[in-house]
């Protein structure tokens, strides 16, 4: 099967990999470059456990082919956190309970991380309406509503908020 | 009490710590120990996990509903690169038996057909492969020639299947899996001096859990030693060795199963027995580790674990001034080709089938059939959710034709507080509660008099807006008779009666408390629930706890999470092993101290002589128990190190009566719920928003707010789903239409109430320790009778009652056109 060389800046690191044409993104991520934080919940484009940003936008891994993603600045859950110190949107998942079994947490923080980069302080319907591609069996969403507000808030905070 | 209770006699409780005291830990919304890995992406779910040298799995499924297989024709598969191996069902059965059953009789199960096909979506072939695009690409490749047999779809037709449309041939002559009739108490009687009853058809169709992760396995057989080393998302892990065991073929000793974080249950990932068998079978076949994850249309069609499917005939019988005196119903269940867990599901509804009611007796019969759908497994109320519902629309079709008021209704009938424990006709116990001060909670909380004039107002107005109430029960803390109490007398089947869960403490030198549980992480809170009892226990930061999971190996007696049983049974286990743990700390630091055992407490991590400021740390005996033997007596009972296991068996259980004149005490720590929902229905659509809407529950001692508001959000969400668009739709065929989340529609955060307003009640359970109660179902068994009783106000000017579960747009536009208003 022909295979096609493509270069990837993932979370800050120049990537390289060989993958032929129908690898989805998703599987590249998890397989080819070992960051198995992005995570495959149906593979039809609905769930949107698979979230990753790519070039500044929200996007379904599992309906991009790896080869689309050539060239391109992708941040993943691995790449979310300043090592062992959490990201403030972390932060407010974690005290806000905005988290169950953790399947949907990855695509529900990248879906949080878009928003929050172009809209500072949204409203709860503007929340909702960012993470409604975004499924969760566990939380009903309120905690994880809560969450993303409350990490605006943190984000807004003149001072950096300070880490557990 | 009724004279056929008079056998079921309670024994004492076995409660050692008191609800009621003061807590540094329990009941503090601590933030979740689990959390960091979750959010950082290191969660190491099933696929995340890798073992050397492991091939992939894909599957050939069977696109008829039911047929003979004729021929399988494997070559173009096989000649493909990259792929090792193309099995059949023939070929797994020369590794493997068929799957564990606890229906009695059995149904037989493989976990890869042969000969026949019984619903869409079954294994008749599977491919091993250097990787899943590869195995996909071949199992494109395999050629199945079907005979095409009548499809058995309607649950009711299905009963009366002959010739080749009955499905198991093999095992029994038509499609009726279980037949059975119980009377508790004197349910004729009753019924012959009501007043009133009211009866109605009541259809709760099937649906499931759908977690986001699928069932996924890794299995690699040792030639070493003929066993098996396998990572399954199961959460049965430390319980099914030994049935999965025979079905291997191979002793147990054999069999290790690691502990694997399961990306969500629900219920769904009770057991996964077919997918344990299968990719074991095909590691063995292929002589290398193979990893099989489910897609999620496998998830679909043939998962473990679609939820309930039932026809109710049932009738309630009433005085003429309210006082409700019996239930009776029939009841048919549609569950699928197969019946792994026989009637479980009803078992577990006996638990609190009369509501909070006061109701005499009760009376059913239960009905199996087997139809061409994929197989029932747990779902979130495990069958319970559906008798919650079904009595609370008797209870407002009751309110309707007495002309009384749905909630006066139901406060002159349920349970008064001083009634506890309160036996009902089925023999199970209700533990405490506090029913009235639920409802009178929820009904503040969502303002419920100011709503309902409110919603009356907007109705006159020509709008349809509605207001409904259900006050439900919560089981938790199942015991193992419901599997098999309602199986027939001749065929009890294995009258299984332990439900245990056990955990390993160990204290290391410097007094870190290790504890290493024997069941697995499902997206509950286990480690957060044993970190803040232990800290409780030992005086100790929670930081000075560290929790892991044991494989099968080194944890016996741990049953997992499910029936909302693990908090109280995880606790009960953390308090035994604390407490043989504590009188070796006090034995150890007593001769330090020189001091009798007698006058020692713990206090702030340290052992200290009462009433004085004498005291050594837990951290100092520790280290003088693991490194400095020769300061102690030389005496077995100071022998170096600190540790122990514990099992806690279920607090409070009876078996059932011989005759089934009851079924014992099985499932006795039960919770209310008030669940109060304002509904707008647009006639034109039938699209139901939620206005408004309050959840109030009482599961006892509240361990962690945080957590539990999360597991009654969760549950409602759940509960939502399933009343107003989850539905599993096959057609005439047998063929299911819509296995796909595009058009299974969960909730997403737009069809969740904005201001879903939850609270709590605690009336603690005497049993339990802490008087901690399950919470982890509540919200799918109380949600479905809200918002049903909310859309029948709605729609009066229509005179459109739910009569089925779900009503999705379309069912209810459909009704409201049928109306002819």
């Amino acid at each position: 099967m022909t295979t096609h060389a493509i270069t990837l800046n993932v979370n800050g690191r120049q990537r390289e990999a060989t993958v032929p044409a129908r690898l989805l993104l998703s599987d590249c991520l998890r397989h080819t470059l070992g960051l198995p934080g992005t995570h495959v919940g149906c593979e039809h484009g609905v769930c949107g456990a698979c979230t990753v940003v790519m070039d500044g936008r929200a996007v379904r891994s599992c309906l991009t082919f790896a080869v689309q993603a050539d060239g391109s600045r992708l941040t993943t859950i691995e790449g979310l956190a300043n090592g062992a110190q959490l990201h403030p949107i972390q932060e407010a998942f974690w005290e806000e309970h905005g988290l169950q079994c953790g399947f949907c947490t990855p695509g529900m923080l990248m879906a949080a991380h878009e928003l929050l980069s172009r809209n500072p302080d949204p409203s709860d319907d503007e929340i909702r309406e960012a993470i409604s591609g975004n499924l969760c069996r566990c939380t009903g969403y309120t905690y994880i509503v809560n969450a993303i507000r409350s990490a605006a808030a943190k984000l807004r905070a003149p001072a950096p908020a300070s880490a557990a | 009490m009724s004279s056929h209770l008079e056998t079921n006699i309670l024994p004492p409780s076995r409660q050692r710590e008191l609800p009621g005291q003061p807590r540094k830990w329990i009941g503090q919304s601590m933030k979740r120990v689990e959390d960091r890995r979750f959010l950082l992406g290191k969660g190491n779910y099933i696929d995340d996990h890798v073992v050397p040298h492991m091939a992939h799995a894909a599957t050939v499924r069977s696109p008829h509903a039911h047929a003979r297989i004729v021929s399988i024709d494997t070559t173009k598969a096989k000649a493909l690169p990259g792929v090792i191996g193309v099995y059949t069902g023939a070929d797994l059965a020369t590794v493997v038996d068929p799957c564990p059953s606890f229906a009695s009789p059995p149904v037989t199960q493989r976990a890869m057909a042969i000969d026949k096909v019984r619903h869409v979506g079954e294994v008749v072939a599977a491919i091993v492969a250097v990787d899943r695009y590869v195995a996909e690409d071949a199992a494109e490749l395999v050629e199945v020639e079907y005979e095409v047999l009548p499809a058995n779809v309607d649950i009711e037709t299905s009963l009366e299947a002959t010739g080749d449309a009955v499905i198991h041939p093999a095992d029994r002559a038509g499609n009726k899996a279980h037949d059975e009739s119980f009377k508790f108490g004197a349910v004729d009687e009753d019924f012959a001096r009501a007043d009133h009853i009211v009866k109605r058809r009541l259809r709760w169709k099937r649906s499931s859990a759908q977690a986001i992760e699928t069932c996924g396995c890794i299995s690699e057989y040792s030639i070493v030693d003929g066993g098996y080393t396998i990572h399954c998302n199961t959460n049965f892990s430390n319980f099914i060795p030994f049935v999965i065991a025979g079905s291997l073929r191979i002793s147990p000793t054999v069999l290790r199963m690691q502990p694997i974080t399961t990306g969500g249950s629900f219920g769904s990932k009770v057991f996964i027995h077919k997918i344990v068998i299968l990719t074991s079978g095909l590691a063995r076949l292929a002589g290398q580790p193979v990893k099989y994850i489910e897609d999620r249309l496998e998830h679909f069609t043939n998962s473990d674990s679609h939820g309930s499917d039932r026809l109710y005939d049932a009738e309630l019988a009433l005085a003429k001034d309210g006082t409700m005196l019996s239930l009776r119903f029939d009841v048919i269940d549609d569950y699928g080709a197969y019946l792994q867990f026989g009637v479980g599901t009803h078992g577990n509804a006996m638990a609190q089938v009369t509501g909070p009611y006061r109701i005499g007796s009760f009376g059913m019969r239960v009905r199996a059939a087997l139809t061409n759908k994929c197989q029932q497994g747990p779902y979130r109320g495990f069958g319970s959710e559906v008798t919650n519902w079904v009595l609370e629309r008797l209870v407002d079709a009751a309110a309707e034709e007495l002309r009384m008021d749905p909630v006066e209704l139901r406060l002159l009938n349920m349970i008064q507080p001083d009634q506890f424990p309160y036996m009902i006709p089925t023999g199970n116990i209700y533990d405490s509660g506090n029913f009235q001060q639920v409802y009178k909670q929820a009904a503040e909380l969502i303002g419920l008099t100011a709503w309902r004039k409110k919603a009356a107002d907007l109705r006159a107005q020509g709008r349809c807006v509605g207001v409904g109430l259900a006050t439900c029960q919560e089981r938790s803390v199942y015991g193992p008779t419901e599997w098999w109490f309602l199986n027939n007398l001749a065929t009890p089947g294995f009258t299984l009666t332990s439900t245990p869960e056990g955990i390993s403490l160990r204290i290391d030198p410097v007094g870190k408390i290790f504890a290493t549980l024997h069941s697995v992480f499902i997206g509950n809170s286990p480690e957060t629930i044993v970190t803040q009892v232990l800290a409780e226990q030992f005086t100790v930061a929670p930081s000075d706890i560290v929790v892991s999971y044991s494989d099968t190996h080194s944890g016996f007696n741990g049953v997992g999470p499910q029936g909302s049983r693990f908090t109280a049974m995880i606790t009960g286990a953390c308090v035994s092993a604390s407490h043989k743990i504590q009188i070796k700390l006090k034995r150890l630091a007593g001769h330090l101290l020189e001091a009798a055992e007698s006058d020692l407490e713990l206090r702030e991590g340290a052992v200290a002589v009462k009433g004085t400021d004498r005291k050594i740390s837990i951290g100092d005996i520790a280290m003088q128990a693991n490194f400095f033997r020769l300061n102690f007596p030389d005496k077995p009972e100071f022998d170096s190190g600190l540790e122990t296991t514990a099992v806690y068996d279920h607090p409070i259980s009876t078996l059932p009566h011989p005759e089934r004149k009851h079924l014992g005490v099985f499932y006795p720590m039960v919770g209310h719920i008030c669940h109060i929902a304002v509904v707008e229905v647009d006639p034109a659509t039938g699209k139901v928003a939620i206005l408004d809407y309050a959840a109030v529950h009482d599961n006892g001692t509240i361990m962690n707010p945080k957590t539990l508001g999360g597991q009654v959000l969760g549950g409602t969400a759940n509960g939502i789903g399933t009343t107003l668009s989850e539905e599993f739709i096959y057609d005439d065929e047998g063929q299911f239409i819509n296995p796909n989340f595009a058009e299974f529609a969960m909730p997403s955060a737009w069809e969740m109430p904005a201001n879903l307003k939850i609270g709590h009640v605690e009336t603690p359970s005497p049993y339990t320790e802490y008087g901690v109660k399950g919470g982890g179902e509540g919200g799918r068994l109380g949600a479905p009778s809200a918002l049903s009783s909310a859309i029948d106000d709605a729609l009066q000017r229509y005179g459109v009652k739910v009569q089925q579960i779900p009503v999705r747009p379309s069912t209810l536009r459909a009704m409201i056109r049928a109306s002819g208003k």
